[in-house]
């Protein structure tokens, strides 16, 4: 067997596929706590809104961007699980120093506009821009010819959106409900985590059966 | 790869919108045009605002601002043309019963705006006293000083800010009031992070010893044991004060022991003739005023962590 059918493999794809929706999930899941974690520091005025949905979009176009390039040079199961990897841990710093930061930048920064601005940029940038960089990344894997790239990536947007679409209702109508705002974080975290380790082992398995 | 952000890009940013603001604002609009016809009320005035659009009404001597049309509380605030000190409203009146723990305010601190009844009648009451509003929305600035006439004066000052905000930095900065009122949850959308322990214990830092907090607050059955609770992990025991035949619920909280109604009703003496002229029975307050639990101790204090208050509503 080719490499390529190797990362084509079933089962491979459907982790692939899975990791991509809780991908999506997450991001929008991140993006309305963003709301409520910022809120104690600088309200919840329309601008606080304008800062948070600004860097989210600023990241992820941006991981895209870097995602996308990252993928045309040899592409690997291992570099695309980092990038959950390196997601959850940098998503980690807004559990434990979201209000040492927001304190910091509370006493610097007098407007409201501006200092969330700021405190999304150091918060929110780093993770969701390896959150951004799953999606191009994903692509690329599950892409093995030309005449079928777009509906890859057809199915692939779906299910990002569509994890989207669900992070955002089960977040701001039952999980902020149910959980404490860094519970919720935990849970993407680990979730995140999860999806590392499950491509990287779907990977093992898909490259042995291809030896044997 | 271009394309591929693309279609994420535009749902996210839908999604998040439609989050944040939703549809209700679109409702609320239609409604509170609908009730204007109803009411028979002729629009004299439309502001536009980044939240809600603000309307002014007048119709039978009364003028109104209204922006809300959930909850049966459509007009916001409203003033009787002819007497202008007249307050119409049950919530405003028995707001001024805080009067009756602090009846010399000299700092005075209020979040939400609304047509500018409460300070403007504070004013009158107590000129030498300074009086800062806070306002989120500059749009209802405006309303108030063109068609309430809402004067800003060397002691009256509007802020237009976040209430939470601001009290954080007046913290910081060592600010302290000894009359605080918080009024900011008439709209339709609940500002959470106005309702939680940790808001409540950033007020209670700015507080001088004889302060009294006056918050007008919820009576949804759900939203009003959370609130009961949080305010009461903060302050201790506090006044509940409730009138029969409204539908009104105000907190008196205090950084003292609560004062005994004989006490409460001797400040009511002191304070009736002054209050007459805004239609305020003080009188009748003190035997309201009860520090009775009348909900469901068991439910959960209000935090940062969790304060999912317009889902509780």
């Amino acid at each position: 067997m080719t490499s390529k059918a190797t990362l084509g493999s079933t089962l491979f794809s459907n982790v692939v596929i899975a990791a991509v929706f809780i991908n999506g999930f997450a991001i929008m899941g991140i993006e309305l706590l963003g709301g409520r974690v910022l809120s104690p520091y600088f309200g919840t005025s329309v601008y606080v809104w304008g800062s948070i949905i600004t860097i989210f979009m600023l990241s992820l176009s941006l991981g895209y961007l870097w995602g996308g390039r990252l993928s045309s040079r040899k592409p690997s199961a291992k570099v695309f699980a980092l990038f959950f990897v390196a997601a959850a841990i940098l998503s980690l710093p807004i559990i434990f120093f979201a209000d040492w930061t927001m304190t910091q930048v509370f006493m610097v920064v007098e407007d409201p506009r501006y200092g969330s601005l700021l405190s999304a940029i150091l918060l929110y940038f780093l993770p969701i821009c390896f959150m951004g960089m799953v999606s191009p990344y994903s692509i690329r894997l599950l892409v093995s010819s030309q005449e079928h790239s777009g509906r890859m990536a057809g199915l692939l947007y779906f299910i990002s959106t569509l994890g989207s679409a669900l992070g955002t209702l089960m977040t701001s109508f039952y999980l902020v409900l149910w959980f404490e705002i860094n519970h919720i974080m935990w849970g993407i975290v680990i979730g995140m985590l999860a999806c590392g380790a499950l491509v990287l082992v779907a990977h093992a398995i898909a490259e042995r059966r291809s030896q044997s | 790869m271009r394309r591929f952000g693309a279609v994420p890009l535009s749902s996210l940013i839908t999604s998040s919108l439609t989050a944040t603001f939703g549809p209700a604002a679109w409702m609320s609009l239609f409604m509170v045009a609908l009730f204007a016809l109803n009411a028979n009320a002729e629009t004299i005035h439309e502001e536009r605002s980044v939240y809600r659009n603000i309307f002014v009404t007048e119709s039978d001597g009364r003028r109104c601002l209204l922006f809300d049309a959930e909850r049966g509380q459509r007009n916001q605030t409203c003033i009787n043309i002819r007497n202008e000190k007249e307050m119409l409203f049950h919530y405003t009146r028995m707001s001024m019963a805080g009067l009756l723990l602090n009846p010399n305010p000299k700092r005075i601190l209020i979040a939400g705006l609304g047509g500018g009844t409460v300070p403007k009648a504070l004013h009158e009451l107590y000129p030498d006293a300074e009086i800062e509003v806070l306002e989120i929305d500059q749009a209802v600035v405006n309303v108030a000083r063109d068609f309430f006439n809402f004067t800003e004066s060397d002691n009256v000052k509007v802020e237009v800010v976040d209430a939470r905000v601001y009290i954080k930095r007046a913290g910081i900065l060592g600010k302290q009031y000894d009359f605080i009122m918080l009024d900011a949850f008439t709209g339709e959308y609940i500002p959470e992070h106005l309702l939680t322990q940790e808001f409540l214990q950033e007020v209670k830092a700015i507080m001088t010893p004889d302060a009294v907090l006056v918050a007008n607050t919820f009576t949804t059955s759900n939203l009003y044991a959370h609130e009961s609770e949080t305010y009461k992990s903060v302050f201790g025991e506090f006044f509940n004060f409730k009138l029969t035949g409204t539908g009104n619920r105000v907190i008196i909280a205090s950084l003292q022991p609560l004062p005994p109604a004989t006490r409460l009703k001797r400040t009511a003496d002191s304070l009736e003739e002054s209050l007459k002229p805004y239609g305020i029975a003080i009188q009748q307050f003190p035997m309201s005023l009860t520090t009775r639990s009348d909900w469901d101790t068991s439910k959960r204090v209000l935090t940062d962590q969790f304060s999912p208050a317009n889902l509780l509503n």
